[in-house]
């Protein structure tokens, strides 16, 4: 498949994103198990604001994915039986709800609006976090099945992929609130950096099993049933037109399977150890850019992870486009 | 209920495009147009197609064959392209089982092509939204042609009459007649996809000759054949 930068953008933005939301309101629920100290509330707020400029870049980043964006409203009509629809749905909650969680922090809306057992004090902030939490999952779920649904694509038709983009999401965002914990001074630093690496190394392990399952994959269709023709030798002479179509455009990456390579090479070093180096070297010498050196070179290496994801599915429609004569 | 398709018969096709050429010039200037073409006197032209001849070589020379493969959307009964896309642009139509796409709600986001395994549908460079083979449908439901115009462009146009159409759910019309004793067969039915249109398979037509049918052993005339020859003409070169 060709890989396009609205769609690696869109992914990876709002991954770091939603990542960046779970990351402070699991920082919160610690606060209030006592794990942690209490941060003051700006701490969640900013926090909030940037994932949630991060969630709105990469809508932007989206739009330039449609051929006629200004219709981009009418996305939302087949959530039923669309993946796509319920992406489009969903996207919008997680923003609102992010907002209204930062909204609640900043305005310190922390009054308890009612007691569960003896301790917890359930207030505004707690009620969005949850709910938010909730939709970010939802949002992991239709972004990636709007890729693993496809069958045709069987690279992808795997609930692998709905794990990798979960926990790499996930891994980005926590990186990031390190980040900005570093950024700032505080020692949740490590509390953030830990959780990065963790999520990060079950990133890798399932991104590993997805290679592999991928690299033993077998494709269900040939040029054989492309055209019905049974013998072993079907050779394509020409695709019935002379300088490429669609078809030719949307599905195949354009580079050589050793600049491939090169791009899955590239991020299985920048999304996994380099990172997860940084935050160890962090950790030992309580340096503050680091962490957000680790974000930068992890942010980068996701952009390649999404383009090698899209470079390595191989559609079935490829089969009637082998040869321009 | 209808299902309108074509049967494309693989043994009669001999590549000459005409389909293809009489759809884009029907197409480009009615409902499904403007079918916009890129480059279309210079080195790469590029441009949207609803129907395609494409050619393949089975086998290894001396012994080949050349099958020329005409494909546009196959009008699939189980359309994977219409679940998936957002807006519902992509729809089947129930009367008739055409897949069309409605040019007014489609938003470009290129997610049906992708669940497509045939390649099927083109995005309009200049328009930017989703085409594909529409039947003809402002042909075929014009009810102000004759019968014999109320068909494809593409069918129409075929030399060589390699493209049926009609409804496959009619066991006796003349493309179920085709599929049904002609060895028709789906694109891909590994997909389940149940493409309406189906293609008729390449037939080898063997004959029989027997070496007495070119040589007649029993002539009655060579019997009564006195002549002694010395290398001319005989009777057997003659007459038999
Ligand atoms: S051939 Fe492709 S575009 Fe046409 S109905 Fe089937 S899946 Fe949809
Ligand atoms: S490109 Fe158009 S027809 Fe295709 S899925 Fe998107 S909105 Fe629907």
């Amino acid at each position: 498949m060709h890989p396009a930068f609205s769609v690696i953008f869109l992914t990876t933005l709002i991954g770091a994103g939603q990542g960046l939301f779970l990351a402070m309101v699991t920082g919160q629920l610690y606060a209030i198990a006592r794990f942690l100290p209490v941060q003051a509330d700006r701490f969640y707020a900013v926090g909030s604001l940037v994932a949630l400029i991060l969630l709105l870049a990469g809508l932007a980043s989206s739009f330039f994915h449609l051929g006629r964006p200004e219709r981009a409203w009418r996305a939302a009509a087949k959530w039923r039986t669309s993946w796509l629809s319920r992406e489009v749905i969903v996207l919008p909650i997680v923003m609102a709800l992010v907002f209204a969680y930062g909204i609640a922090h900043w305005m310190a809306w922390t009054q308890p609006l009612f007691r569960v057992g003896e301790s917890l004090q359930v207030d505004a902030t707690l009620l969005l976090g949850l709910l938010g939490t909730l939709a970010s999952f939802a949002l992991f779920v239709c972004t990636a099945m709007i890729y693993a649904g496809v069958k045709f694509l069987q690279e992808w038709h795997t609930p692998l992929t709905v794990v990798n983009f979960t926990f790499l999401g996930a891994a980005s965002g926590f990186m990031l609130a390190a980040a900005y914990s570093a950024y700032i001074g505080n020692p949740l630093v490590t509390f953030f950096g830990t959780w990065a690496v963790i999520l990060t190394l079950v990133g890798l392990i399932s991104r590993l099993a997805h290679l592999s399952r991928n690299a033993h994959l077998k494709h269900k269709s040939s040029v054989q049933t492309a055209i019905g023709v049974r013998h072993t030798a079907v050779v394509q002479k020409a695709q019935g037109a002379t300088g490429g179509s669609f078809n030719t455009r949307e599905f195949f990456h354009g580079r050589s399977e050793s600049t491939a390579g090169t791009v899955r090479l590239v991020f299985l070093v920048l999304v996994f150890p380099v990172p997860i180096l940084l935050i160890g070297a962090a950790y030992v010498t309580a340096s503050p850019t680091l962490p957000i050196l680790a974000f930068v070179a992890q942010y980068v290496g996701l952009m390649a992870e999404r383009w090698s994801f899209f470079a390595e599915a191989r559609h079935p429609q490829n089969l009637y486009y082998q040869s321009v004569a | 209920m209808t299902q309108l398709a074509l049967v494309i018969d693989l043994n009669v096709c001999v590549g000459c495009h005409a389909c293809v050429t009489s759809c884009k010039e029907w197409n480009t200037s009615g409902w499904a147009g403007p079918m916009v073409d890129q480059n279309p006197y210079d080195g790469s032209p590029t441009g949207t197609f609803f129907n395609r001849v494409q050619t393949f070589e089975v086998g290894v020379y001396p012994k080949t064959e050349t099958v020329h493969f005409p494909k546009s959307c196959l009008h699939c009964e189980e359309p994977p392209c219409v679940p998936v896309c957002p807006t519902g642009a992509s729809y089947k139509r129930p009367d008739n089982g055409v897949v069309l796409v409605d040019y007014d709600k489609c938003i470009g986001c290129k997610y049906c092509s992708w669940a497509c395994p045939y390649g099927a549908r083109e995005l309009d460079e200049q328009q930017q939204v989703m085409k594909k083979c529409t039947l003809c449908i402002d042909r075929i439901t014009d009810a102000k042609l004759s019968d014999r115009d109320r068909r494809p462009a593409c069918v129409l146009a075929c030399p060589t009459s390699a493209r049926l159409f009609g409804d496959v759910h009619d066991p006796d019309s003349e493309v179920s007649i085709a599929i049904r004793e002609r060895g028709g067969y789906q694109l891909m039915p590994e997909w389940g996809t149940k493409p309406a249109n189906h293609y008729l398979p390449r037939r080898k037509t063997v004959m029989h000759i027997d070496q007495d049918e070119l040589t007649r052993v029993d002539n009655p005339l060579r019997k009564e054949d006195l002549t002694t020859y010395t290398g001319e003409e005989t009777l057997d070169d003659v007459a038999w």
